[in-house]
């Protein structure tokens, strides 16, 4: 194109780059102050200065109970996330298998997970509250709760399937027919396992949209909170940086769960190069 | 392309393999949406659902002037944000894929945007609050470096900072579709438009923006349909001075108004729906949500 610097690239590159690094700041700038604020001193505030340096608040979250359940909610939030992520992973390769056919009312079904995935979530929270209240069931975080993220969750899964699917070859499905596998055998021995890196994402999806589900959740938990809802109601009455030790830890579990996933598609993705090269040489 | 259909014409499996898709949707989906609208035909009397039909929640929703300003502020918000949103989702798209030469680098600078997406909304948001605020960092920033002597009160508890956090939660919704959409757009076009002399930015109004049209589209349903369903955002970061359709409505369900929300929550449903059928009139989203390819 025209107007290229001395070393080939041109202006327009230099701008954008420019506007993308202030963008990567935006988006991770004022995570980091609050992490660095969760290290406050025990006098500290919620504001810089920092007032010293513990793990003052940290420590407040375990001990005292002072900020709610936090030990019970946290593992009630990763045992929720699990149970999302087993439903989610198997329900979403079922889906994105059917749509692979022509079926009647793939469309309506379609247009509903649409529409399930754009709803509001406190409307939708309203509704399956609603449904608990009039067939006098107590909502509970393992049934309403479960339901309400389920609406969340699934659509995604099927998004991330429909995805997946419109890169795979067909072609090695119809080898292992051809070589004589049963459907079931197809299935388990070649479509998954090709799949694999895709099902590690609808599980990425599953685990973390539930783990930090809170507008659809909010309504239907019943009477034991899940994470999310004990950092909504601390938002409002807690001003001391135990908010922001909170904060801290659940990101971290956040991170660790990306990696875990990010690290295994990689090496899933590295270790299929290596195959095919060696088999390119062979 | 189609998979075998055996002997029969007929086959059971693709109704087996999506019916707990559609038991889940119907479930937790279909039942409690129909259970709003009829709740938002019920009576109320003080705190008791009474099922009967009548039109009170309606005619009371239209009757009162506040209805109208809520409405008007959370579109504004949404239009707003979704003008921002798509800015930023179209220029970091578009130098990821067309500016970033290694496949590499482009994946691990999506990446890099897309993890926060992956972490809590909630820690995202109050973030900004010692971020904004009177003693911020923002604020203190600005003091050392002189542009200003006293701190600027406008940034928290604002609609700026309601929309600086709107931005900063939604954006990767517009980023994602847009980037994928852009793509898969074939060189070839691009180089062909060039060595016949296309600028820079006729290659961009004639050929990226028309190629990446259904991704736009996407990331605009979701963004306007996340704004206009938000309440926490405006509470926390408007400090309580103002408010959306939905923040109000959770104000009515805290005291157990259900009926009355029920008629507020069909009414944004008609209109985000409106919405949404606006953007697929002019974009067909579903070739590029199932995946099919472009041609």
């Amino acid at each position: 194109m025209t107007a290229r610097s001395s070393n080939g690239r041109p202006w327009t590159f230099y701008a954008l780059a420019a506007f993308f690094t202030l963008f990567v700041l935006f988006l991770y700038g004022p995570m980091s102050a609050i992490f660095i604020l969760s290290f406050q001193g025990p006098t500290g505030g919620l504001t810089f200065p920092m007032n010293g340096v513990s793990l003052h608040w940290f420590k407040a979250l375990v001990v005292q109970q002072r900020s709610g359940d936090f030990v019970g909610s946290f593992s009630r939030s990763i045992v929720l996330a699990i149970i999302v992520l087993a439903i989610t992973v198997v329900v979403s390769i079922m889906a994105g298998l059917a749509f692979r056919y022509r079926f009647r009312g793939a469309t309506a079904v379609f247009y509903m997970a649409i529409a399930s995935l754009i709803m509001p979530g406190l409307l939708l929270g309203l509704g399956v509250g609603l449904m608990f209240q009039f067939a006098h069931v107590s909502p509970a975080w393992f049934s309403s709760a479960l339901g309400a993220q389920l609406t969340w969750t699934l659509p995604f899964g099927l998004l991330i399937m429909f995805a997946v699917f419109s890169r795979f070859n067909r072609a090695y499905e119809e080898a292992a027919r051809d070589l004589g596998a049963s459907p079931w055998q197809t299935l388990w021995l070649v479509v998954l396992p090709i799949l694999l890196p895709g099902i590690i994402g609808v599980a990425l999806f599953g685990f973390t949209l539930s783990y930090d589900e809170f507008p659809r959740t909010l309504i239907p938990i019943g009477s034991r909170n899940t994470l999310p809802l004990e950092i909504w109601a601390m938002t409002t009455d807690v001003t001391s940086p135990a908010l922001y030790a909170l904060g801290t830890l659940t990101t971290a579990v956040s991170f660790v769960v990306i990696a875990v996933a990010l690290t295994s598609i990689a090496v899933i993705q590295r270790r299929r190069a290596r195959r095919q090269r060696r088999a390119r040489e062979a | 392309m189609r998979p075998q259909r055996a002997t029969s014409t007929f086959t059971r499996t693709p109704y087996l393999l999506v019916a707990p898709l559609t038991v889940v949707l119907m479930v937790f989906f279909g039942i409690p949406l129909a259970l709003v609208v009829v709740v938002s035909f019920f009576d109320l009397d003080k705190f008791d659902i009474i099922p009967t039909f009548v039109l009170t929640n309606y005619s009371e929703l239209f009757g009162s002037s506040l209805t109208y300003t809520l409405y008007a502020k959370t579109i504004t918000y949404a239009l707003i944000v979704w003008a921002i949103t798509l800015v930023i989702g179209f220029t970091v798209s578009y130098f990821l894929v067309f500016h970033v030469r290694s496949v590499l680098w482009q994946m691990a600078l999506f990446l890099l945007c897309t993890v926060p997406f992956w972490t809590s909304n909630v820690i995202r948001m109050i973030s900004w609050i010692p971020f904004l605020g009177r003693h911020g960092l923002f604020n203190q920033s600005l003091i050392a470096l002189g542009v200003t002597d006293h701190p600027l009160e406008f940034l928290l508890f604002s609609n700026f900072s309601v929309v600086i956090a709107y931005v900063h939660l939604f954006s990767l919704f517009m980023i994602v579709p847009i980037f994928n959409s852009m793509a898969r757009i074939d060189r070839a076009v691009i180089e062909a438009a060039v060595d016949g002399g296309a600028s820079r930015a006729r290659v961009i109004t004639d050929i990226v923006i028309p190629l990446s049209k259904t991704g736009i589209a996407l990331g605009s349903i979701f963004v306007i349909a996340l704004v206009m369903g938000d309440f926490f955002v405006v509470k926390v970061m408007s400090g309580g001075q103002s408010s959306s359709v939905v923040a109000a409505m959770s104000n009515e369900i805290a005291i157990l108004q259900y009926p009355p929300a029920a008629a507020n929550a069909v009414c944004l449903l008609i209109i985000v729906m409106l919405m949404v059928a606006a953007i697929i009139r002019l974009v067909d989203v579903r070739r590029e949500l199932s995946g099919e390819r472009q041609a």
